[in-house]
């Protein structure tokens, strides 16, 4: 398939002993949103670590855009056009707002997203771009995460848990840009705690238990008790 | 009059201790590493100025343009072919690693230029020096170093605030494994800081040798003098690092007045005062 922008297969992952992926495999096509939900501990952000390149799988494929990236750096997985908005952030406290967002377009991947974009879609984040990105408010903060993932241009953005220790009405903001943000033909993969609002914004999901996927298919095609099964393993 | 005079010249052999700890701050800011070599480096970097000093003949100032470089080659050679091989979580091999860099390099520089002591000479810079009070006379040689030491620390910070590279090592020291999915290699990022450190150890290495004797084995004392400087500073901050070194110069004069014998002993003792005051040293940066 032509479009199709990862390609994960057959999946194991490691930390040591402990096996935190099992025969994972999944694929995302261009533009498509993707939601990946799962219990604590399901190995979702794992996974992603896996697709970016910060943890190595012992065994499968992960493909991008037809190419193997599992024995890759980090570095040049971002250089093909992955990036991730990690959990819980993780800005450089040491840059300011600004920095942080340069910093994202290290890479020079030539796109719709530059700075003063992201300016545009974040206007608070030009006002306050000479602060430390971490005096910022939560919700700030975490525009800076997703404009500095974006600001590499990616093909393929992850987003992990935007709305972790956000308020309510933040988290309402946030995904009210998000139509904003993922804009046409970037393809997103979303962890979301929120099961209700990760299956009303996506085409597709996976649900993931225990390391391995326990149910996956279009987002509009399973009762809320099939969901629940599969999320909770009963 | 004598004791101003004392502080003056305590004051000015502070710069001397802020260019041996400016380079040890600068790699501990960005990779967390301690470099026990690095009072060795100095001393190597002494010798290879006299090495080139004897090939051209040009003046130990002007032999920094050839040894900057070169010592700047060797540390990102070094930071690429060995240290990174074991930096990691454990702090220990590292420390270990660049405990026998210190060995080798003494051993290498006793079997390449004995253990005789050597001195740069720098011509009337070491002579002359400006009456500024009464009884205070400032030599060149001492205000030269004071003056290179702040400017090379206003260029280090400049570096690290306002550059494309500086931007790299805050961010790579913040968080090495998002500076990674940002499309920075560790590893080059901590080349080039080893690289820099270096250029400094080169500075730091002409203006000790032109100062005074030198010899394979005094590394190590100029690495403790360097230790206690970044710490009486606090960790991670540049300007600490030359207050630093002014307290242990000042203290280590204030010392020398009472007793010859106690110049160094006064030094440590600040060190210590200061460190049981304030554990994390005056102004640190970095947790
Ligand atoms: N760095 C690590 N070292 C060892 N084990 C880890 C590490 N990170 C995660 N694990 C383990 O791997 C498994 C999967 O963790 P992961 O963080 O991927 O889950 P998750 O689905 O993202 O959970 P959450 O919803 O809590 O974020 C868990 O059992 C976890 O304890
Ligand atoms: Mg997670």
């Amino acid at each position: 398939m032509a479009d199709t922008v990862l390609d994960v297969a057959d999946l194991e992952v490691f930390y040591g002993n402990a096996q935190a992926i099992h025969g994972v495999s999944l694929t995302i096509e261009k533009g498509e949103l993707l939601s990946l939900i799962g219990s604590n501990g399901a190995g979702k952000s794992t996974l992603f670590k896996a697709i970016c390149g910060m943890v190595k799988p012992r065994a499968g494929a992960i493909r991008l855009k037809g190419q193997n990236t599992a024995r890759l750096s980090p570095a040049r997985i971002t250089e093909m056009g992955v990036a991730m908005v990690p959990e819980g952030r993780r800005l450089f406290r040491s840059l300011s707002v600004e920095e942080n967002l340069v910093l994202g377009g290290y890479v020079g991947r030539p796109g719709p997203w530059t700075l003063r974009k992201v300016y545009d879609v974040f206007p608070i984040l030009h006002e306050r771009r000479r602060y430390p990105a971490t005096a910022l408010s939560g919700g700030q903060q975490q525009m800076v995460a997703i404009g500095r993932a974006l600001m590499s241009n990616p093909d393929l953005l992850l987003l992990d848990e935007l709305s972790l220790g956000l308020a309510p009405v933040v988290i309402k903001d946030i995904y009210a840009l998000l139509p904003r943000i993922l804009g046409e033909g970037l393809s997103t993969i979303l962890v979301e705690q929120d099961v209700t609002r990760a299956m009303a914004v996506s085409d597709h999901f996976v649900c993931m238990l225990e390391g391995k996927i326990s149910l996956s298919g279009r987002s509009d095609a399973f009762t809320h008790d099939q969901i629940s099964a599969a999320y909770f393993g009963t | 009059m004598e004791w101003i005079n004392v502080i003056v010249q305590g004051v000015l052999i502070g710069g001397l201790y802020a260019l041996f700890a400016a380079g040890l701050s600068l790699i501990f800011g960005v990779m967390r590493l301690v470099n026990i070599a690095h009072g060795d480096f100095i001393v190597g970097a002494a010798y290879l100025a006299m090495v080139v000093i004897q090939a051209t003949g040009l003046h130990p100032l002007a032999s920094l343009f050839l040894v900057v470089p070169a010592m700047a080659a060797i540390g990102y050679a070094i930071q690429l072919g060995l240290l990174n091989r074991v930096l990691g979580n454990d702090i220990l091999p590292p420390l270990i690693v660049t405990f026998g860099l210190s060995i080798i390099l003494q051993n290498l520089l006793l079997t390449g230029f004995s253990a005789d002591s050597r001195k740069l000479n720098a011509g009337a810079l070491e002579t002359q020096s400006l009456a500024v009070l009464p009884g205070v006379d400032v030599g060149y040689l001492p205000l030269l170093t004071f003056v290179a030491a702040v400017a090379l620390i206003a260029g280090l910070q400049y570096l690290f605030y306002h550059t494309a590279m500086g931007r790299a090592f805050r961010a790579t020291s913040d968080d090495g494994e998002i500076a990674q999915i940002m499309g920075l290699d560790n590893r080059r990022v901590f080349a080039w800081a080893m690289s820099l450190s270096m250029s400094v150890v080169a500075i730091a290495g002409v203006f000790l040798a032109i100062r005074a004797n030198f010899d394979p084995f005094m590394g190590p004392s100029r690495l403790i003098f360097g230790f206690e400087a970044v710490i009486i500073g606090g960790l991670g901050n540049l300007w600490g690092t030359l207050a630093g070194g002014v307290i242990l110069g000042v203290a280590q004069g204030l010392g020398a007045q009472i007793d010859p014998g106690w110049q160094l002993l006064a030094g440590h003792i600040a060190f210590l005062v200061i460190l049981a005051v304030k554990p994390r040293g005056l102004f640190p940066r970095i947790d």
